[in-house]
């Protein structure tokens, strides 16, 4: 950037007048005088494009909520940004790399291709329910000592999904567990460490 | 997503009341199930519906297996039907396309009678990017005929539409002439599942010949010798959670060591599921032997017409016919 462009500062000079400008407009518009009248505005210009609300029951990790939802909530957004369960995380939002993957009645699935007005009386297993109290699930405890994560943002989808892929018996050979692991990305390449894991786990399952 | 209503109709009669149009891409109200791909059609702004129907706990999703043949609930998951003695062991064609297809989640949610109903994976129909596309935006033009078309048709396509038809389990069903139950405003129907599409010709956003209301409520399998030694080959970029480049389900009864039927069906090469019958005709009274199969599955590339990336299908499609018979005839 050691050319100086003047066309670029023109422009950069013109963006800053039409901010403040802006600025100055939202000013004048919330003036004590227009208030009521503007606040009252606001609230029902975005009502007339914004869908009716849904009343939905969630059972997450054995506990009953109640919300008021848009219906375009998926399950996914419901646990975090409603009920502030964060370790279920959002990587694709389309289903394709399993962050967001959860337990429901027992069975993996992807939380954001599920509407949290149509999972009322499942029942839901988030990585925050997989603990009990302050001992971790043996799949938590063999990814520590595998380190099987590096950003760890697909971990928890990772461990959801690795529990169930136990539990359905299908984490026989390192083959098999890449075949039912394959609903979960991890762009670091921790998949070695990963199969580590859950054949460690799935072998204590055994016994 | 686009703002919509969502309905929780209290039972079946409700339901088709609403009139949600499945299978058309400009319909106002649409239904959703397990929601795997109508989820990534809202997100995406592929479908703007006002109105959602939800199906959620009103179908039957009970598979049942008897002399007659096999009934699926249309809302059974994938899992479940994979995962189903009866079709393991009597049907494995169903059984293996269900478990190459997606990922064990989707499988989890996923229904068969959505499973049936879900969109193709052309890139510029899941891209609002791209104006062009009948499928889409009717009279839009189709930017993958000038576009990359790799995964595209070569079979059933038309000058309004290439794309392919994304689901394994069609395919299988089809080569076992499974039939569709439908309930609509006007009562129930049965339509073998070959019929229940519809290739795109000029109405490519009209996939299926379904009414306004109107929706799957089981998938039937008759039984037969075939579909006991049946098998599903699909060949894709990656060895899992991906869609077919090129697929075939076969069906075989076999005299000692000659066929006396053939059932071929073929995936990722049709804007539809892809039955070959010149192929099956030709496999009769047939070894198995490489040369005598390859002149039987040369005929699958009558009528195929590729778009230029997507050329390698009609090759490629011969030989997957060749592998999944060998595969399929070694069994005993």
């Amino acid at each position: 950037m050691t050319n100086f462009d003047p066309e670029r500062r023109e422009l950069l000079k013109v963006g800053m007048v039409t901010g403040t400008a802006l600025v100055v407009g939202e000013l004048w518009l919330s003036a004590p005088a227009d208030a009521a009248q503007a606040s009252s505005a606001a609230p029902s210009r975005s009502a007339a494009s914004a869908p009716i609300p849904v009343d939905v029951r969630l059972r997450v990790n054995g506990r009953e909520h109640r919300l008021p939802l848009d219906p375009r909530t998926t399950l996914l957004d419901a646990l975090r940004e409603h009920l502030h369960l964060t370790g279920s995380k959002k990587g694709c939002g389309l289903g394709q790399c399993g962050a967001c993957t959860v337990l429901m009645d027992g069975k993996r699935v992807k939380s954001c291709l599920s509407l949290a007005a149509l999972v009322e009386g499942r029942d839901i297993t988030t990585i925050e329910g997989l603990a009990q109290g302050d001992e971790l699930h043996s799949l938590q405890v063999a990814f520590i000592e595998r380190d099987a994560f590096q950003c760890g943002y697909c971990t928890p989808g990772q461990i959801m999904a690795g529990v169930a892929c136990i539990e359905e018996g299908h984490a026989g050979s390192a083959q098999d567990i890449r075949g039912w692991m394959s609903g979960n990305v991890c762009r670091c390449g921790a998949y070695d460490n990963i199969v580590a894991a859950i054949q460690d786990a799935a072998r204590a399952k055994r016994g | 997503m686009h703002p919509f209503t969502l309905e929780r109709p209290r039972d079946v009669a409700a339901t088709l009341a609403l009139r949600a149009q499945a299978g058309r891409n400009d319909a106002p109200a649409e239904y959703i199930a397990g929601g795997t791909d109508m989820i990534q059609l809202l997100q995406e702004y592929v479908r703007r519906p006002d109105r959602l129907v939800s199906l959620v706990g009103l179908l039957d999703n009970r598979i049942e297996s008897g002399p007659q043949g096999l009934t699926i609930g249309a809302a059974a998951t994938m899992a479940d039907v994979a995962s189903h003695p009866a079709v393991v062991q009597q049907y494995p064609v169903i059984a293996e396309s269900l478990l190459e297809s997606a990922s064990p989640q989707v499988r989890n949610q996923a229904t068969m009678a959505g499973n049936l109903m879900q969109r193709p994976r052309c890139p510029y129909f899941r891209d609002v990017g791209y104006d062009a596309c009948n499928r889409r935006t009717p009279g839009s033009g189709c930017s993958a005929m000038i576009g990359v078309n790799r995964w595209h048709a070569v079979l059933g396509t038309s000058r309004s539409c290439i794309a392919a038809h994304a689901s394994d389990v069609a395919v299988a069903l089809v080569a076992l002439d499974a039939a569709v139950e439908l309930q609509g405003l006007g009562g129930r129907r049965t339509l073998p599942l070959d019929d229940f599409y519809r290739l795109p010709g000029d109405t490519p956003h009209i996939a299926t010949v379904l009414q306004p209301g109107e929706l799957i409520t089981a998938i039937r399998v008759p039984a037969s010798a075939a579909a006991r030694r049946s098998h599903y080959l699909k060949v894709r970029d990656r060895a899992s959670f991906e869609f077919a480049l090129v697929s075939a389900a076969v069906a075989l009864d076999m005299d000692g060591a000659r066929i006396r039927q053939a059932r071929v069906a073929l995936g990722g090469v049709g804007t539809k599921p892809w039955r070959v019958p010149q192929v099956e005709k030709a496999l009769v009274g047939g070894s198995l032997d490489s040369a005598v199969l390859r002149r039987a599955a040369v005929l699958a590339a009558q009528g195929a017409r590729g778009s230029g990336h997507n050329d390698f299908k009609i090759e490629l499609m011969q030989r997957v016919i060749v592998r999944a018979i060998q595969t399929v005839g070694a069994r005993a």
